[in-house]
């Protein structure tokens, strides 16, 4: 019913609009084919110039450069760039074909340029409106002045916006809408641009992932799972080793009687300091065959590339060295937290004669997860997306050719395949990403749980 | 009767030291618990200390701990600043770094601004987007990006980098919004009625009164570029517009092969690198903890 009320309404909104175009004045008609003329005619020259400025600078566009791509939307491209044989000149004259990539992509620049002209439009046409009822009211139009002012006050949020916004357009929106775009079609190495065409193959890619169709060996349905899992087994161990062994950490630092608590605090917090990429490249240096800790050990342990049990020994390694990356984190984080905890609760539990593992089980812990629930599903999702620590161990290796298909390697999480899949030959852009669009369903429904859950985003005006 | 009252007492007393006694030994038992830990955790650090300022003529291939010859000195750093691009590295990172962590403490403040304290029809579902837009992992967008940057004709440019960095700064406004929630409204309201126009209420009164947030955005992002290199790589070819991060990176991830030359020059790197972020972490420190609306409003 809601929904209905809410539809009727903007239909009534609607209707108004036209109406108000309709009953308007002349100045407004006309507006609405030469956006600004009505501001001019009223004297709202900076205004009106802007307008008819935009607008022409928008047709200009269209004209000479937006139409042409728009029009080859629908193909990406039917020309493949060739060299023909000139008689008269004597050498191979070079036919510029299309670019699926380039059609695509200023396909998508020119969308949004167009959505955000009809925004303006409408901007101009409710000014002329606005402007319109003043005058019937006899109140005037506004002047500049008064324009500026009602941009630093009423509507001090359109100046705060709009150039964080312009940035999150250019290299946020039109990319991520662009890389949806070509999760539908064929773009991969036999496909590039400019020498080739790719074209839309409609959810062939998403089938080839789901229906377990044919890839180089095997079915490519196998590989994402072997993927997957992987990167779930891993997120798991990641999340809860650091989770639960900081926060062990921080109860013995933290307990009564225990002195140096700053020594100790600082020992783990200096690896907080050095860069993650640093310190992850020296451990890579360190578990190499020829690094230090096998010199000191005397083996040949090859750490990070062992691939026997499946590739066991990297994949824990990778979680080892993560602990030791993660732990001073969740020690820092849990100081905090166990600082807070009423001490009346574990003061009476202790009078009641509870024991110290007791009160850790039915009052710390119960706590700690109470209080640090969203932050636990926050470093799940994290470690789903953790490309640096892959990246920099083990860069997603070793290749364990018993189990190497569609260049996935043995601990390659879904986030580093994808890279591999856009970087490494032969790419495909296309199944990265689907990938992609994947890892992001995976992540935003966790998100979502959070996010409903978490009281900061119903109760954001408790403390004003 | 007295004996009773006796006994019980004594059985207390035996419990208080036995569980005195129990105490310290699950004290010393956490005591060395903890030292071993710390030394585990502090060890790589020397390590990378201890390479950085090892010179021997067997520079980088690490067979041994401690080498006969071993000599400490400044040979490595020497070497990376005379005859590595390193200094060139350096400038880059630091002009990358000041202008976008510049640009997006900016953004990520206005934004913040924008939707914890002004109300307009589009809020909640700005918020949506924003929250939407996040989950996209960030590598899907790499290639485009790669496009959209060389369509404008800037690859290869640390401009790029910049664009990069501080382009999806408004993503990252929920940390400070949640900060400017808890801002008390009644010192703006009061400013309001007193005539002050809104955008003078966030410059006189907000932007003052959220030191701590704005230098820990001003940490975060002026880090990142610090320790990105796949963005770098991605964008930059040329050598001379490395950034330290990819440069590092480079110097023993170039070949593959399983150890290199360069290996004591890196931990020399790393070491300036970390000791730049370790200085301004110390510095800083104090800007957390204090406290917001300390002696503003009371209660």
């Amino acid at each position: 019913m809601g929904i209905q009320r809410a539809e009727t309404l903007k239909k009534n909104k609607v209707k108004e609009f036209f109406l108000a175009i309709k009953n308007g004045s002349i100045w407004t008609k006309l507006s609405c084919l030469f956006m600004g003329a009505g501001q001019i005619a009223r004297k709202q020259f900076l205004k009106g110039a802007l307008y008819l400025l935009l607008e022409i600078a928008f047709i200009l566009y269209l004209i000479f450069f937006g139409v042409g791509y728009l029009a080859k939307l629908g193909t990406l491209g039917t020309v493949k760039s060739s060299e023909v044989w000139n008689d008269e000149t004597g050498v191979y004259d070079k036919i510029q074909g299309d670019n699926s990539f380039l059609i695509l992509l200023y396909s998508v620049v020119t969308l949004i340029l167009i959505a955000l002209f009809i925004v303006f439009w409408l901007m101009n046409v409710r000014g002329n409106i606005k402007n319109d009822k003043r005058i019937a009211n006899g109140l005037g139009v506004s002047t500049l002045r008064q324009d500026i002012d009602e941009f630093l006050n009423q509507k001090l949020y359109v100046p705060l916006l709009v150039p964080p916004f312009i940035g999150l357009l250019v290299f946020t929106v039109m990319p991520i809408i662009f890389m949806i775009l070509i999760a539908f079609t064929n773009y991969d190495q036999q496909h590039l641009p400019p020498g080739n065409l790719f074209t839309w193959v409609g959810m062939d890619n998403f089938k080839l992932l789901f229906s377990g169709g044919l890839s180089s060996s095997g079915s490519f349905l196998a590989t994402f799972l072997r993927v997957l899992l992987w990167t779930l087994v891993w997120a798991f161990f990641a999340t809860f080793t650091n989770y639960f062994l900081g926060m062990i950490v921080a109860l013995m630092i933290n307990k009564k009687g225990i002195k140096f608590k700053k020594v100790f605090r600082t020992m783990f917090v200096i690896v907080i300091a050095v860069p993650q990429f640093v310190t992850l490249l020296l451990m890579q240096k360190i578990l190499d065959v020829d690094g230090i800790l096998n010199v000191v050990l005397g083996t040949k342990i090859r750490w990070l590339a062992d691939t026997r049990w499946n590739s066991l020994i990297p994949r824990i390694v990778i979680i080892v060295v993560n602990i030791w990356i993660g732990v001073p984190y969740t020690l820092l984080m849990c100081s905090g937290i166990l600082m807070n905890i009423p001490a009346d609760y574990t003061e009476a539990a202790r009078i009641d004669g509870a024991s110290t593992v007791q009160i850790f089980f039915k009052i710390t812990l119960p706590y700690m997860l109470h209080v640090t629930g969203p932050h636990l599903i926050t470093q799940f999702v994290g470690n789903i997306n953790n490309f640096n620590i892959i990246w920099l161990l083990t860069g997603g290796g070793p290749i364990d050719l018993n189990n190497y298909t569609d260049q996935a390697q043995s601990t390659d999480l879904l986030v580093t395949w994808l890279y591999r899949l856009s970087t490494d030959n032969p790419v495909r852009y296309n199944i990265a990403s689907v990938i992609g669009i994947i890892i992001f369903i995976i992540s935003a429904s966790m998100s979502l749980i959070t996010y409903n859950r978490s009281s900061s985003a119903k109760n954001e005006e408790d403390y004003q | 009767m007295k004996t009773n009252v006796n006994s019980q007492s004594s059985t207390t007393k035996n419990k208080k030291l036995g569980q005195k006694a129990t105490n310290t030994i699950v004290n010393t038992i956490i005591y060395i618990i903890l030292s071993v830990m710390s030394i585990i955790w502090v060890l790589p650090i020397v390590y990378l200390l201890y390479t950085a300022f090892r010179v021997t003529p067997d520079t980088g291939i690490i067979n041994t701990l401690i080498p006969k010859d071993l000599k400490l000195g400044v040979g490595n750093f020497a070497y990376l600043f005379k005859d590595t691009m390193f200094p060139k590295w350096l400038g880059n990172t630091l002009l990358v770094a000041a202008i976008s962590c510049l640009v997006t403490t900016l953004f990520v403040l206005m934004v913040s601004y924008a939707l914890s304290r002004l109300r307009f029809k589009l809020r909640k579902p700005i918020m949506n987007v924003l929250l939407v837009l996040g989950m996209f992992p960030g590598f899907m967008s790499m290639i485009a990006i790669y496009f959209i940057l060389k369509a404008m004709g800037l690859t290869n440019s640390l401009l790029a980098l910049i664009l990069v960095y501080s382009g999806g700064a408004a993503l990252n406004y929920y940390i400070c919004k949640g900060f400017f929630d808890t801002i008390p409204k009644s010192l703006e309201e009061a400013a309001i009625l007193d005539g002050a126009s809104q955008i003078r209420v966030f410059f006189a009164i907000t932007v003052p009164m959220s030191k701590p947030i704005i230098i820990y955005t001003i940490l975060t992002s002026f880090i990142s570029p610090w320790c990105d290199f796949i963005f770098v790589n991605t964008i930059i070819n040329d050598r001379e517009k490395y950034t330290v991060a990819l440069g590092l990176y480079k110097m023993i991830n170039a070949e593959k092969s399983s150890f290199n030359e360069n290996f004591t020059v890196f931990c020399a790197g790393a070491c300036i690198v970390g000791g730049i972020i370790t200085a301004l972490f110390m510095s800083m420190q104090r800007y957390y903890v204090e406290g917001v609306t300390s002696g503003a409003v009371k209660g």
